[in-house]
């Protein structure tokens, strides 16, 4: 493979950029204000099918983390992947993956992404180059790195986007990927989201290097902490990380802070934080109201902004009354798909 | 007493090498650590040192002879005070004497290696391979050259096609099963990894999850099981849980099974372990020719394919035929010997067992009938199922375990399917119940052997 770099000098290793991001053009604040609100709505209406008992099983949702993906998506081009882990809904709609497909997904139907087989956590678009979708926590760093190491193989200049959170940070394979990646100088960005908390174990009650952007250091990786909650924070450093893949220089980390509204998963009540901690940062920091107050300040009709709800809200119920209504999988689907 | 310098093994495996060259001659004077000669295998060039302080007084074994077995004396060393005189009284030093007497480290793997004038002895009596066309020409080749030659070949075919895995490259392979490639394909496509099985064999799997074909070498099956997540839970899976979308191509292989005197965690048998889980393929070769035929098929499959080798076998030579293309499908058990009395089941290095066994009951007027499955996943059950309507018989052979092993699944398929055919139970003989000790007598009682075999042969004729 590629010869391994002499002595580096010391990697960037950014805080958190002090002034504020690049302005957004009234155009990108309003896909992204409709990218984040679909989510955002795709995920309130899981969570009550789930209620309902038509998900099944696991489900994660993504409620609170929207900019991330969204700024992120802005910042990629045509064939770039993206990989992640099991809160996934979030990822797969900014691809551009069809909410019928995923919903019907969580529902267990056929129409679903994975024909009903995977569920929540295991879908996959070649179309979107969305590569999953895995349960196994920080499985997916290597695998991410492998989708690099195949940008790499092919010389092509596509990046590998490579999530993951503050919990899978902590797994062996992470560190195992991060060494390979910078020695091969393969092209790929880890996002590590920090949502505060593993599950049920915060940050602090379990990792010993609490500044995640400091993780690749190390292995000579750069890194930069983002303010994950504004979503032109994310798109520079997306920007800024794949130029930096893209120009030959290996992988970039991404600390992304930010936070989750709801419980690790449906059956989480959420007893390891408070009320007030989750009120506090929807109030002072929430992405979406982010983008709606700045668009509201430069004098988007309230009007142009319902239209957007309005659509949203459309597709999100399309998508449950597809989910609810698509048939089951055909009981010889059991057998199919094992081996090519 | 002048004291004999011995052909040393440069492995637990190696059993003979070729003395390349003597870089003393006969009266220099010798000191404890000089380099005296270069003795090489087809896996390695080494440097025989001195372990004796004296004068070379006779070298034994000329420069350039082939095939010295191992503990043959190569050179006398005559101690101090000595003259040539004394060099009738030579003897190797006590240390090996006591070891010889016991059981030395060659003796330890007498049951696994082929007499060494005819490694290929076994196949002599083999039924003609039916996917090799009738008066094709063949070429005898070690297991480990079959192996690279496979890879090469596919590499050639194929550019999405690469080896990864630690020592592949530059190295030449840690049992020399990728050498030349470096040289031939460069360092793109022949990587050598970090010691991070876990790791790489993500990164395998995510290269195949793009179409490219990642084949994932492990130094032995032993370290795999740091990967097995990546390749349970992402390579196996994922195919069906993208509804079909995105699998893998990629094969993972390396040693599986008993090496020689290398203790519990270094000798494992993961037959049973990969060919438990669907949207595997799990192939485990016995012969040069399978491995080669088999390599190749294994490398153009869409699946994710388990090619389990065997260390002790890859220094061993067969005929393999001189084709463009030699293609063994995945998925065919073989006869290997036809016979009417009792079927004998086993794979990779199981074999050398089941043969020698078979020989030993045609002299009772036993003909044993032997399948070499050389693929577990999918089950050849056919082939089986046919056998042993014939021979209403059946023995199962493997290195493994025998609690949920390869051989409880052949018996429960022999019973699902030809329950009546029955005349016996099927008997299995498999390694013992316990880890593997390194004691050399102790390893060989842990191991199966021919012998036991015999015996399970025996008793379900009622002999």
């Amino acid at each position: 493979m590629a010869a391994p770099k002499k002595a580096a000098a010391s990697p960037p290793q950014d805080k958190t950029d002090g002034g504020s991001p690049p302005e957004f053009t009234r155009e990108q604040e309003l896909k992204a204000l409709r990218d984040m609100l679909l989510i955002r709505r795709f995920e309130e209406k899981a969570g009550q099918l789930y209620g309902m008992g038509a998900i099944g099983g696991f489900c994660h949702l993504y409620i609170g983390q929207e900019a991330v993906v969204v700024g992120m998506q802005m910042a990629l081009k045509q064939g770039d992947q993206v990989i992640t882990g099991y809160r996934d809904h979030g990822h797969m709609l900014a691809t551009g993956m069809d909410a019928n497909g995923v919903m019907a997904e969580l529902t267990g139907r056929r129409g679903g992404y994975s024909k009903g087989k995977g569920g929540s956590m295991h879908m996959f678009s070649k179309e979107k180059h969305f590569y999953g979708g895995h349960g196994i926590v920080g499985a997916q760093v290597s695998l991410g790195t492998g989708l690099a190491f195949a940008n790499h193989y092919r010389s092509n200049d596509n990046v590998s986007v490579t999530y993951f959170g503050d919990g899978a940070a902590n797994q062996g394979q992470v560190y195992e990927s991060f060494n390979m990646a910078e020695l091969w100088k393969l092209p790929v960005i880890y996002v590590i989201e920090n949502n505060r908390y593993a599950m049920g174990t915060s940050v602090s009650r379990a990792s010993a290097q609490q500044d995640f952007s400091r993780r690749g250091v190390s292995f000579n990786i750069p890194g930069k902490q983002v303010d994950g909650m504004d979503v032109r924070a994310v798109k520079a450093a997306g920007e800024e990380a794949a130029a930096w893949c893209r120009a030959g220089k290996g992988p970039f980390i991404l600390e992304m802070q930010t936070y989750r509204y709801r419980g690790h998963s449906m059956s989480d009540p959420a007893k390891y934080r408070t009320r007030e901690e989750v009120e506090k940062v929807r109030h002072d920091q929430d992405p979406i109201e982010q983008v709606r107050n700045r668009l509201l300040a430069a004098k988007v009709s309230e009007q142009d902004l319902k239209a957007i709800d309005a659509e949203v809200r459309d597709i999100v119920n399309a998508a449950a009354d597809f989910a609810q209504h698509d048939p089951e999988p055909d009981a010889a689907e059991l057998w199919t798909d094992v081996y090519r | 007493m002048p004291i004999q310098v011995l052909m040393p093994a440069l492995s637990p495996t190696m059993e003979k090498g070729n003395l390349a060259k003597w870089l003393k001659k006969e009266g220099e004077t010798i000191k404890s650590g000089d380099v005296i000669a270069e003795i090489e295998t087809d896996k390695a060039t080494m440097e025989v040192e001195a372990t004796d302080e004296g004068t070379l007084g006779k070298i034994l074994i000329p420069e350039g002879t082939a095939d010295v077995a191992v503990n043959t004396p190569i050179a006398t060393i005559l101690a101090d005070g000595e003259s040539a005189a004394d060099l009738g009284k030579a003897s190797a030093p006590a240390k090996q004497e006591k070891a010889a007497e016991s059981a030395p480290p060659a003796a330890a793997k007498a049951e696994a290696p082929q007499p060494k004038a005819a490694p290929s002895a076994p196949q002599a009596v083999a039924e003609p391979d039916p996917e090799v066309p009738a008066g094709t020409e063949m070429v005898t080749q070690t297991i480990r050259e079959a192996l690279r030659d496979a890879m090469a070949e596919e590499m050639r075919r194929d550019a999405d096609v690469f080896v990864m895995g630690e020592e592949v490259a530059e190295y030449q392979g840690a049992y020399k099963v990728t050498q030349g490639l470096l040289q031939e394909f460069g360092a793109k496509r022949v990587i050598d990894t970090p010691i991070t099985e876990h790791g790489f064999a993500g990164v395998g799997v995510g290269a195949a999850m793009t179409g490219l074909k990642p084949i994932v070498e492990f130094m032995t099956f032993n370290f795999a099981m740091q990967a097995i997540d990546q390749i349970i839970n992402s390579a196996a899976k994922t195919l069906y849980m993208s509804g079909g979308q995105m699998g893998c191509s990629i094969v993972f292989r390396g040693p599986n099974g008993a090496a020689a005197r290398v203790a519990a965690q270094h000798s494992q048998d993961y037959s049973s372990w990969y060919s438990h889980i669907p949207g595997l393929k799990v192939v485990a070769p016995y012969s040069a020719a399978d491995a080669k035929g088999l390599l190749k098929a294994a490398i153009r499959d869409p699946n994710p394919v388990i090619f389990l080798e065997n260390e002790v076998l890859y220094g061993h030579t067969g005929e393999v035929p001189k084709l463009d293309d030699f293609i063994i499908p995945i998925g065919k058990a073989r006869i290997v010997r036809a016979g009417s009395h009792v079927t004998i089941i086993s794979w990779s290095n199981g074999m050398t067992y089941a043969l020698k066994a078979a020989d030993e009951l045609a002299k009772d007027g036993i003909e044993a009938e032997v399948i070499d499955l050389r693929t577990l996943r999918p089950m050849d059950t056919e082939t089986i199922v046919n056998s042993v309507k014939k021979t209403g018989r059946a023995v199962t052979v493997e290195e493994g375990w025998a609690q949920s092993g390869v051989g409880a699944e052949i018996a429960a398929r022999i019973m699902e399917n030809a329950f009546d055919y029955l005349d016996a139970p099927v008997a299995r003989v498999s390694g013992k119940d316990v880890p593997m000790p390194y004691a050399a007598n102790l390893e060989k009682l842990a191991l199966p052997s021919a012998a036991e075999v015999v015996e399970a042969a025996k008793a379900v004729c009622y002999r």
